[in-house]
């Protein structure tokens, strides 16, 4: 039993409640603000280092020129190879992953039941703790070392593309489980919707559900490539790396972005770490702008209200 | 072009739960016929095995006849879409899809069903909203989407979404339950005038309003939780209403169970 001496509802106007409740409130708003800025100013203090370092070297020099034939007391040198090795691998990948991943979630949400669809299921989250330099490893062992040299009379083929099925590999689990998530929300009442008009299946997956689905799906891939641009280990082991320019990624070595930016940090050049940091800007950019280009695309697609 | 329903011994399961037991009826082209009951009577599991929706869920299937016009939509050489075509469904809730627009969402069972023709789609859009009492109210917005339209009026969408692609028999879940007095007045007069041209079936909790729209009633009950639900009694509604030949309709109907 309460306190309270009098039958009835709590006087209005009861001081030392309200204080104690005014208290708590304060100091639970200030530890979720206190929260948000401290979680807010890594972020800032990233993106702050990265302009006023970057800034320096990103000129059309940079952008338009590669590495070949820059030496160690050159000031000049670009990045031109590395966006290109960098755009063409992960668009790759992103051919590559996109089909197979959201098939994959279709199967497993629309028509998977019983021990294969948990299997498939289980191994895609399997995939999503793979450490990047694992997927280079298994890419250089089965592709480059053993697959390529039966076409290549006997040498072993780094290319773009191995990086590309290297990065493949890692963005796969990414779509995969993105995409299923987005298609259990889609509401059940929607599918009954289409099969109640005698719309078959298949197509109430591709133009009921897979539409309503669409944003989350594209936010899930942007965030699998913009992944895949940041790896640096499976591209050094299967590309190689490339200070000229190749647009060819089925032969040749190829560089990228990241491995720009882990070369220039580690080359003996007074000049090397502005480049560094103009590459890790540019990245950055790049997968930027790619992200608002994907959700606006998404976007206009679906009404707006 | 109506048709007449005629279940023989439809028995409905969840997995290895026996929903209905047994149900036979015959219900009879243009009229309207409301299922009434407590819930998890099987109302809504019988409406559902009709147009083959119930085997949409996991592990639900169903046993006997179901003969639309004198043919078992559960023959095996039965092309299920051809039968949800034929009967058309609207849901408890309204389910507009939420990616397409009033127009879209209208036409959407012509078009996947492979209609292209355009000025066809038009005709088909206008007459469908107009039986669905909603033409006049959307005519200048059809390309905004079906989401952003009243309750009363998504569901009206939903109506005329089903009867755009021409079925001859209309199954309605539930379709006032989410509804206001006004928009259900709306819908129940709307029945009344569909039923010159289909066979409606209608579930509904409110009794009132299935003495109100409907030619005949059939009540469902189960004898207690676990055990499959069972049509108690079918006839013509004034008489269930007034005179029911079985007590248990009478303690349903007058409030005193259920």
């Amino acid at each position: 039993m309460s306190d309270r001496t009098s039958l009835g509802p709590p006087s209005l106007a009861d001081n030392r409640l309200t204080r104690r409740r005014i208290i708590t409130d304060r100091l639970a708003t200030t530890l979720v603000y206190g929260a948000f800025l401290l979680a807010l100013a890594p972020l800032l203090s990233v993106a702050w280092t990265l302009l006023s370092k970057g800034i320096e070297r990103l000129d059309g020099n940079f952008l338009y020129t590669s590495m070949n034939n820059i030496a160690a007391f050159d000031d000049r040198g670009g990045a031109y190879h590395a966006i290109i090795g960098t755009l063409e691998q992960a668009g790759i990948a992103t051919i590559i992953t996109v089909p197979l991943g959201v098939l994959g979630a279709i199967y497993i949400v629309e028509y998977g039941r019983g021990w294969f669809a948990s299997a498939i299921r289980f191994f895609v989250d399997v995939m999503t703790g793979i450490p990047s330099i694992v997927a280079g490893l298994f890419v250089l062992a089965f592709w480059v070392l053993v697959v390529t040299p039966v076409f290549n009379d006997g040498r072993p083929g780094f290319s773009g593309f191995a990086a590309a099925l290297a990065l493949s590999v890692l963005m796969l689990p990414t779509v995969v489980r993105s995409t299923e998530e987005m298609l259990r929300l889609v509401p059940a009442a929607l599918r009954e919707g289409a099969y109640a008009l005698g719309v078959p299946k298949w197509l109430t997956i591709t133009r009921v559900v897979i539409p309503t689905a669409l944003p989350g799906i594209v936010t899930g891939v942007m965030l699998a490539i913009a992944r895949a641009c940041g790896e640096t280990a499976p591209v050094l082991l299967v590309a190689g790396g490339n200070p000229a320019i190749n647009f060819d990624p089925f032969s040749g070595n190829q560089s990228s972005l990241s491995l720009y930016v882990f070369e220039q940090a580690g080359v003996a050049s007074p000049y090397a770490p502005a480049r560094a940091w103009a590459a890790a800007l540019t990245l950055v950019t790049l997968v930027l702008t790619l992200t608002i280009a994907a959700k606006l695309l998404a976007r206009r697609n679906t009404l707006t209200r | 072009m109506a048709k007449r329903i005629q279940a023989n011994s439809v028995t409905a399961y969840y997995g290895s739960f026996k929903a209905i037991d047994s149900i036979t009826m015959t219900i009879e082209p243009k009229s309207v016929t409301a299922l009434i009951g407590p819930s998890g009577c099987g109302k809504s599991t019988f409406l559902r095995s009709i147009n083959r929706m119930h085997e949409v869920l996991p592990d639900a299937r169903v046993d006997g006849q179901l003969l639309i016009d004198g043919q078992n939509i559960y023959d095996r050489d039965i092309d299920v879409t051809a039968v949800r075509r034929m009967i058309g469904m609207v849901f408890q809730r309204p389910n507009p899809f939420p990616t397409m627009s009033i127009y879209d969402n209208v036409i959407a069972g012509l078009k996947l069903n492979g209609v292209r023709r355009k000025p066809m789609l038009d005709d088909a859009c206008e007459k469908a909203l107009s039986s669905a009492n909603l033409w006049e109210e959307v005519r200048d917005r059809l390309n905004r989407p079906g989401g952003g339209l009243s309750g009363g009026q998504q569901q009206r969408l939903c109506i005329a979404r089903a009867i755009a692609v021409e079925p001859q028999i209309l199954l309605m879940d539930e379709p006032c339950s989410a509804l206001d007095p006004i928009s259900t007045l709306a819908i129940e007069d709307l029945i009344s005038e569909l039923k010159n041209e289909y066979t409606i079936v209608i579930v509904t909790h409110n009794m009132q309003q299935a003495a109100r729209v409907s030619d005949r009633t059939g009540f469902f009950s189960i004898d207690r939780t676990g055990e499959p639900g069972r049509l108690i009694e079918y006839d013509d509604t004034t008489k269930i209403f007034t005179n029911p030949s079985i007590k248990r309709t009478e303690d349903y109907i007058t409030g005193r169970f259920g």
